[in-house]
């Protein structure tokens, strides 16, 4: 749900998701975090995606909270023993935002608890450089995404994160009847993600960790549903953050658009 | 706000501009010179000779056939014939490479023309794959014109 592994949308193809995170907040309310995600494969080597946040605090308000856009690059053409990625992301932000989809710098629990009304009158610009790097061994697929965000201000320091994850398909083999509850069908994983600190004062101090089993459900008709329960490692972290989602993959997207554009001329 | 809304806007109108250009070079088929299966020819001696640990296995087949239309009709035809985004695998070019040379090509894609990799599905699933794509007939011109 957090970390990447090294495959891109497929080209021409949308996906469009919807993803939350109900997460708790000790001093202060719990929180239900959404995003609307929108995948397009541009080449097969170049996947763009545009993120829109909001969120729900409990006893306070509702607020959409900025978009992200992201992108990611395959640096080599074909399949090697490590898989790199380049992960460019920029986002528009207010400090309200609490998706969580990923921890940096000395991200903790606490800077979730500032009422709305207060943390909406902050923005956060800031560009997201991760390297995602991913490799498939007897079925398992193990990634590993280290990241660094600089906020758009020349005062702020760049930040240090990661993501790390393993996962496996629960077969291995495809099912001879066509089936939606096959085993190959599912997949399950663990991963653990948190901040490593800025470059002034690096480290673990003052930062929050998870670690993270996901189950995913892949239908052949394109349906998928994802389920996290993301537990805090530490006191800085909020204690449970669950993650669901669900998402829909529609091929030929790409084609269908450029036939409507074509079609004017 | 206001300017959030704006730049959001203009960020999804350049998004839909920039991906129908992407995709109007794609009105090609299955005859253009884009499909020429060099690829095939790129796969290295240690993987053409590699041989399908699934092959004689009929439900590995049935399982290819429904891995095939869930990941690759889209681009190549429900029977492998081609279609506007990627070529026949009904050709001498594909049927005759040996199956270490299709799995091979599956596995690494050809992503420079659009075909991605599929190492994401597990080696057994790939196999399946190859075992199914093994059964399609050759096309011949007879029976492309019908």
């Amino acid at each position: 749900m957090v970390t990447y592994d090294h495959y891109l949308e497929e080209p021409g193809s949308l996906e469009v998701a919807y993803f939350s995170t109900l997460g708790t907040q000790r001093a202060g309310h719990d929180f239900h975090a959404g995003w609307l995600e929108l995948e397009y494969g541009v080449k097969a080597w170049w996947t763009t995606e545009l993120y829109l946040d909001g969120q729900t605090t409990f006893h306070d308000s509702t607020v959409f909270t900025g978009f992200r856009w992201e992108n990611r690059f395959r640096l080599l053409q074909r399949e090697h023993f490590i898989n790199p990625v380049l992960y460019i992301e920029y986002e528009q932000i207010s400090e309200a935002d609490k998706i969580i989809k990923e921890v940096e710098g000395h991200d903790i629990e606490a800077d979730h608890a500032v009422p709305n009304a207060e943390a909406r009158q902050g923005h956060n610009h800031e560009l997201e450089l991760k390297l995602l790097l991913s490799k498939n061994f007897k079925g398992w697929n193990v990634a590993v995404n280290p990241l660094a965000t600089k906020p758009l201000l020349p005062s702020a320091p760049w930040e240090f994160g990661y993501a790390a994850g393993v996962s496996r398909p629960l077969a291995l083999k495809a099912s001879a009847q066509k089936c939606n509850f096959c085993r190959e069908n599912f997949s399950a994983g663990v991963e653990m993600y948190g901040g490593l600190g800025d470059r002034i004062s690096p480290g673990l101090h003052e930062t929050s960790h998870y670690l993270a089993p996901a189950v995913a459900w892949n239908l052949p008709s394109g349906w998928s549903f994802r389920v996290s329960p993301g537990f805090g490692l530490n006191d800085n972290s909020h204690q449970l953050l669950m993650r669901w989602g669900v998402s829909r993959e529609f091929s030929g997207f790409g084609e269908t658009i450029s036939k409507m554009f074509r079609g004017r001329q | 706000m206001k300017g959030l809304f704006l730049s959001l806007s203009m960020l999804l109108l350049g998004a839909v501009v920039a991906l129908a250009q992407a995709d109007r070079s794609k009105g090609r088929n299955a005859g253009d010179s884009r499909f020429d299966y060099a690829e095939l020819s790129k796969a290295p001696e240690k993987a053409r000779a590699r041989q399908n640990p699934l092959a004689g296995d009929e439900t590995a087949v049935a399982g290819g056939r429904n891995l095939f239309e869930r990941h690759c009709a889209e681009c190549h035809g429900l029977s492998g014939e081609g279609g506007k985004k990627g070529p026949s695998l009904v050709v001498p070019e594909v049927q005759d490479a040996t199956p270490g040379t299709v799995f091979w090509v599956l596995t690494n894609g050809v992503v420079r023309r659009g075909m991605p990799v599929w190492s994401k599905l597990p080696e057994a699933q790939r196999w399946q794959l190859v075992s199914y794509l093994k059964t399609l007939k050759i096309e011949t011109p007879t029976a492309a014109a019908k």
